[in-house]
């Protein structure tokens, strides 16, 4: 007889309450009239966030020294609980932003389900403590995610898109996989904790597969050279998907990245710290050149993830506790400008109903003073600067970097802030400095729809953005819980 | 310790901006609601001269805990020559806001609200004590000057803040990396309580930042594009105050935290300044237009200042604060003269403005006297300023005072020039005879502009020997401002 593994309900009832409202948007859809389908949806989804949210604030609350459970195979500690709290956060946003979105009716109870089964299956992924459960998590949320990205099947694009993610997230997934395979082979183990035991460093295959295991976390986080799939599936995807995965996802891969790295393979930090330090520099030489030229500012927001995840690399190559609380805190800021940078493109396609280029952002400030402001200070975050959390954050990372000896690493990451300024602010500049009748754009006709949601969404990451500068010590202090869970010494 | 006067010279702009943001107001409202903001700083600015106690060091002082995982807090506070930078700008904005008003701006509820911020961030770059927020309040200066240049700017606008934006933030990052490596070696961020460093790389981050924003030859090549496109209010702000920011900069953080690389980059920092005070003023004798006499005049001044800021004796302390006060009011007051000539005129340009002065008294006086006192004429506060600094930095060596004083016969060359080329010579073909003289409401910010600088004429020492508790600058800048800080 096998025996059954305790299972502690408590730490796994995130998940299970965003399983729960993605089954139950799925029943209902069923039952209920077309015309309250959507609507049901939205709120069965809102409300799965936001009780997965709420349980996972009262576990953080209750959880001290890391345990594990289920049989070793979850880790219960405030590292994942704390990036929990913000998959739920862009969950809850991703679904203000997805209500009024132009969508047939016929799916809308799938796509409901779906976001929060991502949203579950991210939840799992940072709570994986053996190479099972990781690569389970891995693709419970990228199946989820790939569905997404081509559930919309009139726009142009979006079935492309989500084959591409397909194949090479399929790609990805399987070099996770394989190296997972390899380092198994190597020691014998499936827990982090038993591999750092057993890790042979100078087994050949076992660093072959910590590289493997690298190159499959690259490909989520988008790090260059493994972005290439970014641009086209962030450009052809539904807008709120693509808001909700830039977020969610590299909240994901970036958290549970660090937690592989420093648990099972802390012997091998001055190999990995070296291949991060230059991944971190090619993504943020690639990212930032290439969103020099892009016309689209879906495009443009994806090569900005690309060079974003550059940053975020900056301070898991610190290797110490304060790159840790570096990383945490950089994803508050950066998740709600990327969520809210998407939501106003959102609510510019929907006016055109057309790509959002930035020709045809041109005098959008004007017209609408408060999608304009706050896109403005998305991008002012996004390029560092004070008075919104991005500066904050960039400088975190920078004082984590610097305090471990990376000093030309903080010079790549100035250098690539300075680069990205010219498309941060060529955003703000045709939203206010140049005139539709300049560039001759016609007018979309009659006043533009109201969406009091997606304006909430924008309200609350236009809060988060400005307000994770001023309440900077609060939010260090969660991520000061959070980042002890990981072992430094 | 804990004084909110500092804090409400910070925040009374913000909050006005805001105000004047949301709340839907007519264009006429939003414009004098923007005005009483400013004068009620300048009141509160008044305040805090009489309560302020010369013979002390940092005061109003507070400090509130931002994070203290790296030890950087909100920390704010006044010295003697903070207090008058503080001043300088509060009056320049005032006065700004005031044309911005008479010239009745479009978009107001962004205008205003933009240059309250501005003031605002100024402000905070004179008070901040500690290197974080110092840095904050410095690239918070950049926002809402991007917009002002490029959306109420020239033809030119989008090229202007391009350079803009590409110089300064150059530097701006390369302070950035110094400000975090200082702060981690010392382990506070804070001002007062950090100690100094011999390393002349974090020195020359600080250096790169001051050097573009002032700027110094030959990190100039933003400025006429920025003088000339923005709206000449801008330009006043810009030229008078903000460039201020870049000797503050270089006057507190980087001479004191840094006595060692001070020394060895001495020579090479006053060479650059002597190069750019000379270039600068051949440049402006060569301009072919109000404003760009203006802007390469100022280039030649902040030469001047930091020739004495590292001269690094008493003199040159003083005589570069009496000096930045000055050329603010000097170069603001001629880009708010340049403006209303530009309104009369349609243009700036030298060869199509000229015989102003027929049928024109009061333009004709204002811009003589202003002209006259920036030309540095025994007697006006310029002379004062600029004959501290050239004896300043005689002490390092006669031949910097030597070229510091041909430059002054530069500077009367093309202050003269100008003068001439705009009130007299033929009456210029862009120049109508129903262009008015300047109206009641233009000498209503123009009057307290020139008679600050007149009574500073008369009294140069009320701002030269109250910048620094006790006597000695150079000691109070020596011991890094800590004997004085509490």
């Amino acid at each position: 007889m096998i025996p059954r593994p305790d299972v502690d309900w408590y730490v796994l009832s995130p998940v299970l309450a965003l399983l729960a409202a993605a089954g139950l948007a799925l029943l209902l859809s069923v039952f209920v009239p077309r015309w309250a389908r959507r609507a049901t949806g939205a709120v069965l989804a809102t409300a799965g966030f936001a009780t997965a949210g709420v349980l996972a604030a009262f576990v953080f609350r209750d959880s001290g020294t890391p345990t594990f459970e289920v049989g070793d195979a979850v880790t219960r500690d405030r590292w994942a609980l704390y990036a929990q709290l913000l998959v739920c956060g862009a969950g809850v946003l991703a679904v203000l932003v997805s209500y009024a979105e132009r969508m047939p009716d016929d799916h809308i109870g799938e796509y409901y389900a779906l976001l929060a089964t991502a949203g579950a299956g991210m939840c799992f992924f940072v709570q994986a403590e053996n190479l099972m459960t990781l690569f389970l998590g891995l693709e419970w949320f990228s199946i989820c995610l790939y569905i997404l990205c081509a559930i919309d099947m009139q726009i142009v694009g979006s079935l492309e898109a989500g084959l591409k993610y397909l194949v090479i997230g399929a790609f990805g997934s399987a070099t996770l996989l394989f190296g997972s395979a390899l380092v198994y082979g190597s020691t014998g183990e499936l827990e982090f904790h038993a591999i750092a035991r057993e890790a042979q460093v100078d087994d050949a295959l076992f660093v072959a597969g910590v590289a493997m295991m690298l190159v499959g976390f690259g490909y989520k986080a988008s790090a260059a050279p493994f972005h290439q799939w970014t641009p086209d599936v962030y450009e052809g995807a539904p807008t709120p998907v693509t808001a909700f995965m830039s977020a969610a996802t590299k909240v994901a891969a970036l958290v549970v990245m660090l937690r592989v790295l420093r648990v099972a393979f802390p012997m091998e930090a001055h190999l990995w710290t070296v291949a991060l330090s230059v991944i971190a520099t090619v993504s943020l030489v690639i990212g930032n050149v290439a969103a020099l030229v892009q016309k689209g500012v879906k495009r443009m927001l994806a090569y900005s993830s690309v060079s974003n995840a550059g940053f975020m690399l900056i301070a898991i190559v610190a290797n110490s506790e304060l790159g840790a609380r570096a990383l945490l805190y950089y994803l508050v800021p950066y998740c709600a400008m990327s969520v809210g940078a998407f939501a106003v493109v959102a609510a510019r396609e929907r006016e055109l109903r057309a790509p959002v280029t930035l020709d045809n952002l041109a005098g959008f400030g004007w017209e609408r003073p408060f999608l304009g402001i706050a896109m403005w200070i998305f991008m002012l975050g996004f390029a560092g600067f004070p008075l919104t959390g991005g500066f904050l954050a960039k400088f975190y990372v920078f004082s984590a970097a610097y305090d471990s000896g990376w000093t030309w690493l903080v010079i790549v990451g100035a250098g690539a802030t300075l680069v990205s300024l010219y498309y941060y602010l060529g955003v703000v500049r045709a939203l206010y400095m140049r005139s539709p009748l300049e560039l001759r754009i016609a007018p979309a006709g009659g006043s533009p729809p109201r969406e009091t949601l997606l304006q909430t969404g924008v309200v609350l990451c236009v809060a988060v953005t400005v307000g994770s500068f001023f309440a900077a010590e609060p939010l260090i202090d969660l991520a000061r819980h959070a980042a002890e869970s990981i072992p430094f010494d | 310790m804990d004084d909110w006067l500092t804090s409400i010279l910070i925040f009374l702009p913000v909050a006005g901006a805001f105000l004047c943001m949301l709340v839907p107001l007519e264009r006429f409202v939003v414009g004098s609601l923007a005005l009483l903001v400013a004068l009620v700083e300048v009141g509160f600015w008044i305040e805090s001269v009489i309560r302020f106690d010369f013979g002390a060091g940092l005061q109003f002082e507070q400090q509130v805990t931002w994070f203290s995982d790296l030890n950087v807090s909100y920390h704010v506070g006044l010295f003697g020559f903070s207090l008058w930078l503080v001043g300088l700008t509060t009056v320049v904005v005032a006065a700004a806001i005031a044309y911005a008003f008479w010239t009745g701006r479009d978009r107001a509820r962004a205008y205003y609200p933009l240059l309250l911020l501005l003031l605002g961030a100024t402000v905070g770059v004179f008070s901040s004590q500690d290197l974080l927020l110092f840095y904050v309040f410095f690239e918070a200066m950049l926002i809402p000057l991007y917009v002002l240049v490029g959306v109420w700017g020239g033809a030119g606008r989008l090229r202007a803040t391009f350079l803009i934006i590409a110089y300064t933030m150059a530097g701006s990052l390369l302070m950035l990396v110094a400000i975090i490596a200082l702060g981690l070696t010392h382990g506070t961020f804070d001002l007062i309580d950090s100690g100094t460093s011999d390393s002349s790389w974090i020195f020359l981050g600080f250096v790169a930042a001051f050097a573009v924003k002032a700027p110094l030859f030959p990190f100039h090549a933003w400025l006429p594009e920025a003088y000339r496109e923005a709206p000449p209010e801008v330009a006043a702000v810009l030229s008078g105050v903000i460039s201020k920011a870049a000797a503050f900069g270089f006057l507190r953080i980087a001479i004191p935290k840094f006595p060692g690389p001070t020394d060895d980059f001495r020579i090479v920092i006053l060479t650059l300044a002597a190069v750019g005070l000379v270039y600068g003023s051949l440049l402006a004798f060569r301009a072919p237009d109000v404003r760009g006499v203006i802007a390469y005049s100022s280039l030649a001044q902040m030469g001047l200042i930091t020739l004495g800021l590292f001269a690094g004796n008493d003199l040159g302390y003083d005589g570069a604060v009496l000096q930045m006060v000055v050329h603010g009011l000097v170069s603001a007051t001629l880009f708010l003269l340049a403006g209303g000539i530009e309104r009369r005129a349609a243009t700036g340009e030298l060869l199509l403005v000229g015989g102003m002065a027929r049928g024109r008294p009061i333009l004709a006086t204002m811009l003589m006297t202003t002209g006259v006192i920036a030309l540095a004429v025994p007697g006006s506060s310029a002379f004062a300023g600029e004959f501290l600094i050239l004896a300043g930095v005689f002490d390092r060596h006669w031949l910097y005072a030597a070229i510091g004083a041909a430059a002054i016969v530069l500077a009367a060359m093309y202050m003269l020039r100008l003068i001439s080329a705009v009130l007299h010579r033929e009456r210029g073909s862009a120049v109508s005879d129903a262009a008015l003289d300047l109206r009641p409401a233009e000498l209503g910010f123009l009057v307290p502009l020139v008679g600050l600088l007149l009574a500073l004429s008369v009294w140069p020492a009320a701002v030269s020997e109250h910048s620094f508790a006790g006597d000695d600058a150079s000691v109070v800048v020596q011991q890094n401002f800590r004997a004085a800080g509490r």
